[in-house]
């Protein structure tokens, strides 16, 4: 049958477009207008104005929320983007068993971030294994409570988010550092350059970009925590409820009684207009460099 | 003369090995110290000052006793079925769509390919509270398909098939063209063979992030019996915190599924991995 369809090329991007439609496009638009209404979980709501944004100005637990993630950010963002490249220097190297090393340091990206926030919570109980070897070599005389302070607590889950995201960056780097020419590396070695000039001028412009790009996604997803701070904290967020980000308001706003669908959708707006702000930074740089 | 770049010193040799070995003790040794919890028995002091780290008698009770106080292999189940359906969904949906927008041409096409980008910027998170009253509205609330449906065509892996897809040789689908082809023969005997690598790259992420996911499955189920089993674990954290050995137990039953499935299919992610698809 040479007869082409011109329905054809929809029967194969339609559904893809249903889905674009009514899970994408539709439920963006919704969170604006759910943002000006009172909707509550178990339904109705109706046009309140301004009056969810007025809410979150006076929001003390919001404060919190977003005092956490611009520490998340900051720690994360110089932790993340150095260490998984040095770790795909590491790895990049074909040694005999370097594929077993790759998968093993790549575990801790496929485990769920629940299964990881348990472990971890495990491991740094106040009678858990950092703790209990710790008090062995006499290094502390009572247990660190890493998981009932609320900046330690805060920090164990930054320590969970870059523990998780090594091995998700490094990959990406390894995959980087395979078009950086290896007949420059191989040239720079034959003149005499020592291993670490070169690493600032070979292996450091060649994954510039690939940098940037990492910064970005470390950025983003640093502002998106939810679940290790969730487990880590039993869903309480912490002493005094001081823990919680941003997606764990909106998590606690979507449910229940004391739910309210419209003043979550104002935080997932804000949410949005925050992780938008390292996305417009990467494009700035890009038209810069171009 | 400088030594040849491929052929380490013994002693850099030596270093790595030492420093491969450090990072494997610390990104792999808090699942084996959660393994080994697990299989402690009742009488094993598992707070001792001085942790061992293998059981002295390796014991499966602690298994048998989660199973008993909450339905775990129904949680199993459950977290299967929704990776199921994602897969499956992502398979099919974003394949013929990545086919559609990367080879034919179509009135509208370009429109739809700058929406399905543009969502990209779209953090889920931010959507997930609209995205429940979307799902609460087709009377999907706390059911299982209510947790699937949404991401079983991502919009990401669309363009990561478009990538592909345009990425394979135009000449061979010009010949199948010349040959009287018509789009599903293009699409099953010239596209599909050629895009293997990038489609078991999205297989794999999807069967991960739908089995992994949290904040979703938190927010449209209520039933603790259509739990999955990331809910059910923090569930089981919440009930049993008293006794680490049955939460070990737990979240081994959680995460060595996902080992099995990734340590089966890693080759053909690291091929794919080569080959550009995470590049983002």
């Amino acid at each position: 049958m040479t007869h082409r369809r011109r329905y054809t090329p929809w029967l194969l991007v339609g559904p893809a477009v249903l889905w674009l439609a009514v899970f994408n496009l539709w439920p963006s638009v919704n969170t604006v207008i759910l943002s000006f209404t009172s909707a509550r979980p178990l339904g109705g709501g109706r046009f309140t104005g301004l009056a969810n944004y007025h809410r979150a100005l006076g929001d003390e637990q919001l404060a919190d929320a977003l005092v956490n993630s611009l520490v998340y950010l900051l720690v994360c963002l110089p932790l993340l983007t150095v260490l998984p490249l040095l770790l795909a220097l590491l790895v990049e190297r074909k040694l005999p068993g370097i594929t077993f090393f790759r998968t093993a340091f790549y575990t801790p990206v496929i485990a769920s971030a629940v299964v990881v926030a348990l472990i971890w919570g495990w491991v740094l109980d106040d009678r858990g294994l950092v703790n209990g070897l710790a008090r062995e070599v006499g290094a502390i005389t009572h247990p660190v409570p890493f998981l009932t302070d609320r900046w330690l607590l805060l920090l164990s889950a930054i320590a969970l988010t870059v523990w998780k995201g090594l091995g998700y960056y490094m990959v990406i780097y390894l995959s980087a550092l395979g078009n950086v020419g290896r007949e420059l590396h191989e040239a720079a070695a034959v003149d005499g350059a020592s291993a670490v000039r070169r690493f600032w001028h070979v292996t450091l412009p060649g994954v510039r970009a690939t940098m940037l790009l990492v910064s970005v996604l470390i950025s983003v997803s640093a502002l998106r925590v939810f679940s290790e701070l969730y487990v880590l904290s039993d869903g309480t967020g912490g002493p005094g409820g001081r823990d919680m980000s941003v997606v764990m308001l909106i998590q606690m706003y979507s449910r229940g009684f004391t739910g309210h669908l419209g003043y979550a959708s104002a935080l997932s707006l804000l949410l949005f207009a925050v992780t938008v702000g390292p996305m417009l930074v990467l494009l700035w740089i890009d038209r810069k460099a171009a | 003369m400088a030594r040849g770049f491929s052929t380490p010193s013994p002693a850099e040799r030596a270093l790595r090995y030492a420093l491969l070995l450090a990072v494997l003790l610390l990104t792999v040794g808090p699942f084996l110290w959660e393994l080994s919890t697990s299989l402690k028995g009742a009488g094993e002091d598992v707070y001792t000052r001085t942790p061992s780290f293998l059981p002295d008698r390796p014991t499966l009770a602690n298994y048998a006793t989660v199973a008993r106080t909450v339905p775990v292999w129904t949680y199993a189940a459950n977290s299967l079925l929704v990776a199921g359906i994602a897969v499956l969904g992502n398979a099919v949906g974003a394949t013929a769509a990545g086919f559609a927008l990367a080879r034919l041409r179509f009135r509208g096409a370009r429109l739809v390919l700058g929406l399905v980008l543009a969502t990209l910027v779209l953090p889920g998170e931010v959507t997930v509270v609209s995205q429940y009253v979307t799902v609460r509205s087709l009377g999907l609330a706390d059911t299982l398909l209510g947790v699937a449906l949404p991401g079983a065509i991502g919009m990401l892996n669309v363009l990561l098939m478009r990538t592909a897809f345009r990425a394979v040789p135009p000449d061979l689908d010009a010949a199948a063209l010349v040959d009287g082809a018509n789009v599903w023969q293009r699409l099953v005997h010239v596209g599909l063979p050629n895009v293997r690598g990038m489609l078991s790259v999205v297989v794999i992420f999807t069967f991960i992030g739908a089995w992994d996911d949290f904040l979703w499955p938190l927010i449209v189920l209520d039933d603790p019996n259509r739990y999955t089993l990331t809910v059910g674990l923090q569930y089981l954290n919440g009930t049993f915190s008293a006794n680490p050995r049955l939460i070990a137990a737990g979240t081994m039953i959680a995460f060595l599924p996902i080992v099995a499935v990734f340590a089966a299919l890693q080759r053909s992610f690291f091929r794919g991995v080569e080959e550009g698809a995470v590049k983002g």
